[in-house]
Parts: C-alpha cells; structure tokens; sequence
C-alpha cells in the first residue's frame, strides 16, 4: 500500500526512478516545483471566479468612466502624444485589464500576513527559495486574473467604443513578452513591499504609499506622454512606467520593442536582485519565539 | 440615536490614537491619496485649456464639491461596506441584538477617524475654486445645499451597497462600483459623458443631482444637454427620494438576513 502511494506520487519522488537517471537532479527537481506552484497559484484564485468577476465589473465601470475623460481631452488635443481617439480608448481599457493581473493596487502576497503570524519562519527554512516560489505562485494568479478580469474590460470597451487591435501575430507576441516582464516587475516591487514589513510591523503605512506610486507614475491614470516637462521625464525612467506605459506601448504599436523590452528587463532584473537581497537579509532578521 | 452613533465614533477613534505614529501616518496618506484625482486634473489641463467647455477651475469647482461630498460620507458611512464580512463570519448577529440600530452601528463600525485627511483636501480643493472663479454671489446659497445634498445621495448609495449584500455575499466590490464609480462620475463635467449615459444617471439613478445640476447654476452656466432651468432646484428632493429607497432596500435586506448559525 506505501509503496503503491510512493510510485503514484511523482516521477521523480525516488532516488531510483527512471526520470533522475535521465535528468539531471537540478532540472529534475527545480522546474517541475515551479511549474506545479504556477499551476497551484492558478487553480487557488481560480475557486474565487465570483469575487474576480465582480472585480471585471468594477474594472469595466472605471474604464467606461475614464475612456471618457480622454476622449474629451484627445478631442480637444487631436493627435495628442501620438495617440488618436482610439488609441487612447485603447489605452484606458487596457490598462483596466492590467489591475488584476499586476495588482496594481498592492497586495496579492500572502508574506505580510505570513511575517505578522511568524509562519514566515516556516516559509525560510523549505528547501527552495522563498522568491522564486512567491514569483512561481504570483505568475499563476496573474495569468488566472489576466484570462478573467482582463478579458471583460476589453470586450466591453471594444463593445461600446471600439478599439484598436494588434495587428499580425508579431505585435501581439511583442506584446505579451513585455505583459510577462511586466508582471515579473509588479511582482518584483510588491516582493518589496512586502517584504518591508519585516522591519516596520505595519503595512498599512507602505501599502498606501505604493498603491499612490504604482497608480501614478505606472500610467493608469494618464498616458505617461502627457505628463508635464521632468514629470515626465522622471515617470518614463521609473519602474512603474515598464508595468503598464510599456507593455501597453507595445500592445499599440507605439514604441521601438528592442529598447523597450531591454529598458523593462532592467528593472525586472533590478527588482528581483534586490528582492534577492531582501530575502537574504531577513533570513537574518528572523527570530523563532518557539511554540 | 445620534448620542450613541458619536460614543461609538469616539470608541474607535480612542481604539485608534492608541497607536499615534500610524494614526499620523495614515491621516497624511490619506491627504496625499485623495490629491491623486487633483493631479489627475491638472496633468489633463496642462495639455488643454479646456474640457468639453469647462475651464480648469470649473473643473476644480465640480470635483471639489462632489468630493466633499463623497469623502465626508468616506468618513461617516462607508464603514458599511463591512457588512459583507459580517455576514459570512456571522458577526452581524451580535449587531442586531444590540439597542441600537444596526445601521448606526454599522456605519461607525471601525470608524477611521484619520479618513479626515480626506475632507480637508476635497475642502481645500473647493475653496480655491470658489475664490478663483468670479461666482455670482446672490447663487452662492446653492454651494452648501449640493454639498448636503450629494452627501444624503452618497450616503443612500452606500446604504443600498450593504443592502445588496445581503444576497450579493461574495462580491463586496460590485457594491464599489456604485459608490466610487458615482465619485469617479461627479469628478468631470457632465458634458464629457454621452448623452444617454447622462439620461441615465438624471432620470433613473439621480446622481446628477450631486453636483452637475446645483454646479451649473452656482456657476451660472446653461446646460449643454438642454435640460430645463427648474432641473437645477430638484437635487433635495431627488436625494430625499433616494434615501427613502435605499432605506426600504435596508429594510428588507434585514428582515431577509439568514444568520450562517455559527
């Protein structure tokens, strides 16, 4: 009976299963834990379809609400940073997609909690890293929320007001390399701010000040283009601007796609290396009160 | 009634100011929060001198009042929201054995007094408006009566929000269209929407009544739409309306609640 349950577990559960001779022990072991933990990330938020779909309704209110803003604004300023109308409208319903998926309000990291209870104890001493399994977690919550609470809004925009499409299969592939990074990067920066919690004991403080940076200097409010001189400038070269400016810049066409996904894997890079660092430090931090 | 309700605003403030570092904080943030939709404005009116018509200052003027409108509301009313979490952890049934209301529980459950941040922004806002636009001040009346208004409009709308919950149990945030999509709505001049979106929210849902109706004879402004002149004067009786509505939906979202019998 133990062994049955032990040979039906996984293929490379053993020390003698075919699958470790063949493979090597890292590539046997390593990929297949993050792949699954995608797929669990998935399947965890797929059991909230009503809250997710609530949240598309939400979303798809805002993007009416807000598509009309800028249609007045580009029907004042015709041609305004390179868009026309449609790009603009575009521009609204895409980045309403872009909430979920990226979290752009903050949150979606169970850590903060985790640290508060002290299961984070737990969390550092399993045999695998702590970042790379939130990140493998976080990717499959974003592309759940993507399939569900991105779609909608986009249907709907393009149902009352239409909008403009990729077109051919290069611009949509471009597109989705820069909404993976992009995810990569939100990840990065709300690791960080969960992370944060480790040394200030409240979130509240932090998680405010991050939801008033991503919302602002990302792009979801206004295209970055019509920012001002050097606010301009400063939001173009931040973090925020490679999760929804770029991404959506590539979806529209408007932006070279080299230098773009090279400027959006810095910052992905940067983030997750000081995550890295983070993860490190609060190894340190860490103090185990017993039972 | 309304003894109890401040006791118990006072019991969570004083809950609150047990923790005076965050309490700054969080009433700094929420300064800092609400200036967002300000800068959204300005950004708007750094590229265009004007927005379907309304100069920066109109603009201002709309938003400010609506926001007061809605961030006093924020502040006293929204706690309701809360509801939604009473009713799946079986607390609520602690609330209707009380004597007191449930509503007036509910609306200072938590109550956060640093949320005043928030108010103080909206009536900075709408101050400079009113003292950058040279306003006709035999029609300055009508400013405080929008406010008032659009805060019995907002408040029936939240009310109608913990009303839905009773059968909506698991998804609090389409409640949150209603209440801060109404918000996002009253930020801009109407005269941005399409005119069947404007309908709507004249005839069926009275929202315009917030601040673009009143707004436009503070401002001494026709209607782009056409509406006739009275239409500015109806926003009391409208929000009366309204409240009387939102408080037979609370009625009966009482009367109906099944407690989980935990």
């Amino acid at each position: 009976m133990h062994n049955s349950m032990l040979s039906q577990r996984h293929p490379c559960a053993g020390t003698d299963t075919a699958c470790h001779r063949v493979l090597t022990p890292w590539r046997c072991k390593t990929i297949p834990l993050y792949a699954l933990l995608v797929r669990y990330g998935f399947r965890k938020h797929a059991t909230y379809v009503g809250a997710a779909l609530a949240g598309a309704f939400t979303n798809s209110v805002f993007g009416i609400l807000r598509a009309y803003i800028l249609i007045a604004l580009w029907q004042a300023r015709p041609g305004l940073a390179g868009y026309d109308v449609a790009d603009a409208v575009t521009f609204c319903f895409i980045t309403q997609a872009f909430i979920g998926p990226m979290q752009l309000f903050g949150g979606g990291l169970g850590i903060p909690e985790r640290i508060r209870s002290g299961d984070i104890a737990l969390d550092l001493v399993r045999p695998a890293s702590l970042q790379l399994w939130t990140l493998a977690e976080d990717l499959g919550r974003g592309a759940y929320l993507f399939l569900v609470r991105g779609i909608p809004p986009m249907l709907i925009g393009a149902a009352l007001f239409g909008i403009v499409f990729p077109t051919g299969p290069g611009r949509w592939l471009t597109f989705l390399a820069g909404f993976a990074i992009a995810l990569v990067i939100s990840f990065g920066w709300r690791y960080l701010v969960a992370l944060s919690v480790c040394w200030l004991l409240d979130d509240r403080g932090v998680a405010v000040l991050s939801m008033v940076l991503t919302t602002f200097f990302s792009g979801m409010m206004l295209p970055l283009h019509i920012f001002p001189g050097w606010l301009g400038d400063l939001a173009k070269a931040l973090p925020w601007a490679a999760m929804v400016q770029l991404p959506t810049d590539l979806y529209l066409g408007k932006a070279p796609v080299l230098d773009t996904l090279a400027f959006q894997a810095f910052w992905a890079v940067v983030l997750l290396g000081l995550g890295t660092l983070g993860t490190r430090a609060i190894r340190h931090k860490v103090v185990i009160q017993g039972g | 009634m309304v003894r109890t309700y401040f006791l118990l605003l006072w019991t969570w403030t004083r809950a609150a100011a047990a923790y005076p570092a965050s309490f700054a904080l969080m009433t700094l943030l929420g300064f800092v929060t609400a200036g967002i939709d300000v800068a959204v404005i300005l950004i708007v009116f750094a590229n265009t001198t004007t927005l379907a018509g309304f100069s920066r200052e109109e603009v201002l003027f709309l938003y400010g009042a609506a926001s007061l409108s809605f961030t006093i509301c924020d502040t006293f009313v929204s706690n309701i929201d809360r509801i939604s979490q009473h009713i799946k952890a079986g607390t609520l049934d602690t609330f209707l054995i009380r004597p007191v209301g449930a509503w007036i529980q509910l609306t200072a459950d938590r109550f956060n007094a640093n949320r005043v941040g928030r108010i103080i922004q909206s009536a900075l806002v709408l101050g400079y408006a009113i003292a950058a636009l040279d306003l006709d001040w035999r029609r300055a009346w009508m400013i405080p009566v929008m406010v008032v208004t659009g805060v019995v409009i907002f408040a029936a709308l939240w009310t109608f929000g913990g009303a839905m919950q009773f059968v909506l149990t698991d998804a609090p945030e389409v409640a949150n269209a209603f209440t801060y999509g109404t918000q996002q709505l009253s930020q801009y001049p109407f005269s941005i929407y399409a005119r069947d979106l404007v309908k709507g929210v004249t005839y069926v849902l009275p929202l315009a009544f917030i601040n673009w109706q009143p707004g436009l004879y503070a401002l001494s402004r026709d209607d782009p739409f056409g509406t006739p002149e009275f239409m500015r004067f109806l926003g009391p009786a409208a929000a009366l309306v309204l409240a009387l509505l939102a408080a037979l939906a609370w009625r009966q979202g009482i009367r109906h609640y099944r407690s989980t019998g935990s």
